[in-house]
């Protein structure tokens, strides 16, 4: 096992490497000029060298190698001096932000906890829906309450969260009154007051990214049920006298988990994806809004960043994925 | 797929005193197996329903999507409510006129939606196709040439570990003004959309494709055909398209609803089409704002959305079923 955790560690660099490559290139090849934003007024030869001062002088393999630089030398360095209060990375230059002049990993690192806080609620709230869902539905498959489970995760499925999180709004905010509709990311939970109220600018968004995360688990959780169901161990069970309860929550659940488990690990990168249009949605400032803002004034080291944050994530818990399948299921070696 | 099919069908049974019913047609019994599942029947219509709306809408409609009132029609027209809402609200600015009622520039809310669907369904579909060429295309090389095998599918992997919709975001910004600039505002759009959600949607269709080429290379029927000098495109396009084309038509259905919850979060989050023609995204971004004047306005867009993308995914569930054999007369 360890061997192949190795081996999948070892491959995932030249995929990150790859996709590194491509988005810079998609940033590279792009049309936009980074200087279209400055006053007309302003000289070309002005203009020439505050194009030099962004670093955009060098050619593009020189450019592609010292981000690589910035993005995996330089930045651990930095966290390790946060961390050890050690000064690795003094007089190192970082990886500038073209709008606010300040490193791009500090802005990220204040928004993530935002991003962390709905984003990790919503998951958990929503395995914590789609379990029993999905268990129920498959131990009484074909009944009204499956038949309820497969519609409503199949509006889950389509309703899209752009809609979703504004029905809510429309409904929860504008006519109920119960929540407030715009997530605000400065209160500082400090009294039982303020934690209700954080409880309350948090309900909405959690709802509205649960309910697509429960809509396509459940389902998972279901189909996996299922499959165990009807397996020779099943009838074993039950002919050795264990009790129904027994049966289906212990032998036939922590076989149907092993396919699951698995899913929730590759679900999580995408919903960070899906967030970008929650946080949209409820105005929450974590790392979706901040790449939207980044994309929207051409701050290109930033949006660099962020999707290459994205794509590391991707990777990094395909492999968790693949890791988790091979200790849970024994009957699964790859060495 | 028609081989196994033919397979079954009892032509030999007549030794016997002949069959008792006549021999039933593949189409026929996908039929009767789609019939039988009912939010299959119920998804196909409401997508027809949705899609002839669109399409004949705006020549029954009496108002122009694109008319926008002047002066004194500007402040007769605007912000007009829809007429249901007189049920619980008689007072209400309404018009017979104005079915759905106005926008805040006085733009006939129905047309927009008809003429917005158009486009949303149009990107859908234009992408769908795309994706579904480029990924069967893929699918088919791969599983047919052993030496392309490995190389295509780990390009397969490394597009799956793209971060699909932040690139998309960012493409759609980069790209929109050379484009722009070449076709025209909105045609340049629509290519550029198309292009982006068909080249980052192609993935699925190819392992799926692959995978049923794989196994069906290795029938008889192929060796059969191989063994007469065939040539290894004329075996693709004659001989495995035709069974794998199952899969991909399912892969289509569903290629059209990510499709179009794509376009329409584009549009929502303002990367989508110019703010002046309408897709329902964009009707819905641009209701955001006065959400708590007039809900009616987010909502019919919302809707109009998830009723396509739910109709199209209750049809690819029960095309599946009725394409696949095993489940098939069950």
């Amino acid at each position: 096992m360890l061997t192949f955790t190795v081996r999948r560690l070892i491959l995932a660099v030249p995929t990150l490497l790859f996709i590194s490559l491509v988005i810079f290139m998609l940033l590279e090849l792009a049309p936009g000029d980074p200087m279209a934003q400055v006053p007309l007024t302003v000289p070309p030869e002005v203009k020439e060298k505050m194009r030099l001062a962004l670093g955009l002088g060098e050619p593009v393999h020189i450019r592609f190698w010292k981000w690589l630089v910035q993005f995996f030398w330089i930045e651990p360095q930095v966290l390790i001096d946060h961390i050890f209060g050690t000064s690795f990375s003094a007089g190192d230059l970082r990886v500038i932000s073209w709008q606010t002049r300040s490193p791009v990993m500090d802005i990220v690192v204040q928004r993530m906890p935002q991003t962390l806080w709905v984003v990790g609620t919503a998951y958990v709230v929503a395995i914590l829906i789609a379990m029993p869902i999905g268990i129920y539905s498959a131990y009484r498959q074909y009944s009204w309450f499956d038949q309820m489970g497969t519609f409503v995760s199949m509006v889950g499925f389509s309703v899209p969260p752009f809609f979703s999180g504004v029905l809510v709004i429309v409904i929860f905010s504008v006519q109920l009154g119960w929540f407030p509709s715009i997530y605000d990311t400065t209160l500082v939970v400090d009294s039982w007051d303020s934690f209700v109220k954080q409880l309350q600018q948090m309900v909405m968004p959690v709802m509205v990214l649960a309910l697509q995360i429960t809509a396509q688990l459940s389902r998972f959780m279901r189909a996996s049920m299922l499959d165990n169901l009807n397996q020779d161990y099943v009838r074993t069970a039950r002919a050795k006298g264990l009790g129904e309860y027994v049966v289906v929550m212990v032998h036939v659940l922590r076989n149907s988990m092993i396919p699951v488990v698995t899913v929730i690990a590759l679900g999580i990168p995408s919903i960070f994806g899906g967030a970008i249009i929650t946080e949209q949605v409820f105005k929450v400032n974590g790392i979706g809004q901040l790449l939207i803002g980044a994309i929207q004034a051409n701050d290109l080291p930033m949006v660099q960043t962020l999707t290459f944050i994205f794509a590391v994530l991707i990777v990094l818990f395909n492999l968790i994925a693949d890791v988790l399948y091979g200790v849970l299921d024994p009957r699964i070696r790859y060495d | 797929m028609t081989e196994a099919a033919k397979d079954k069908t009892p032509q030999h049974s007549s030794v016997q005193g002949g069959p008792t019913t006549a021999p039933r047609s593949q189409l026929r019994d996908v039929w009767d197996q789609f019939k039988s599942h009912r939010g299959a029947l119920f998804g196909g219509c409401l997508f027809l329903l949705i899609v002839l709306g669109v399409v004949v809408g705006p020549y029954v409609y009496w108002n122009d999507a694109k008319f926008l009132p002047t002066g004194r029609d500007f402040i007769k027209l605007r912000d007009m409510r829809p007429i249901y809402h007189a049920l619980w609200d008689p007072s209400a600015k309404m018009d017979w006129a104005y079915p759905l009622g106005t926008d805040n520039l006085g733009r006939d809310t129905l047309a927009r939606l008809m003429f917005g669907g158009r486009v949303s369904l149009a990107v859908g579909m234009a992408a769908m196709i795309l994706a579904l060429v480029l990924g069967s295309f893929i699918g088919v090389i791969a599983g047919y040439f052993k030496k392309l095998d490995g190389i295509l599918m780990r390009m397969t992997d490394l597009f799956l570990a793209l971060p699909l919709l932040p690139m998309i975001l960012v493409a759609a910004v980069l790209f929109r003004e050379a484009l722009s600039k070449s076709i025209g505002p909105e045609g340049g759009v629509f290519v550029l959309i198309v292009c982006l959600i068909g080249i980052t949607s192609w993935m699925p269709t190819a392992r799926i494709v692959r995978g049923d080429v794989l196994a069906i290379k290795e029938r008889e029927f192929v060796l059969a055909a191989r063994s007469i000098g065939t040539k290894p495109r004329s075996i693709i396009t004659r001989h495995i398209l035709p069974n794998v084309l199952s899969p991909i038509m399912v892969s289509a259905t569903l290629g059209i609803a990510t499709a179009i919850i794509t376009e329409s979060a584009l549009s929502f989050l303002g990367f989508g089409f110019p703010p002046d023609f309408p897709t329902w995204g964009r009707l819905l971004n641009d209701a955001v704002d006065r959400m708590t004047l007039f809900p009616e306005r987010v909502l019919w867009p919302g809707i109009l959305i998830s009723l396509t993308v739910l109709s199209v995914n209750y049809l690819g569930d029960g095309l599946r079923d009725a394409l696949d054999p095993r489940i098939r007369g069950r």
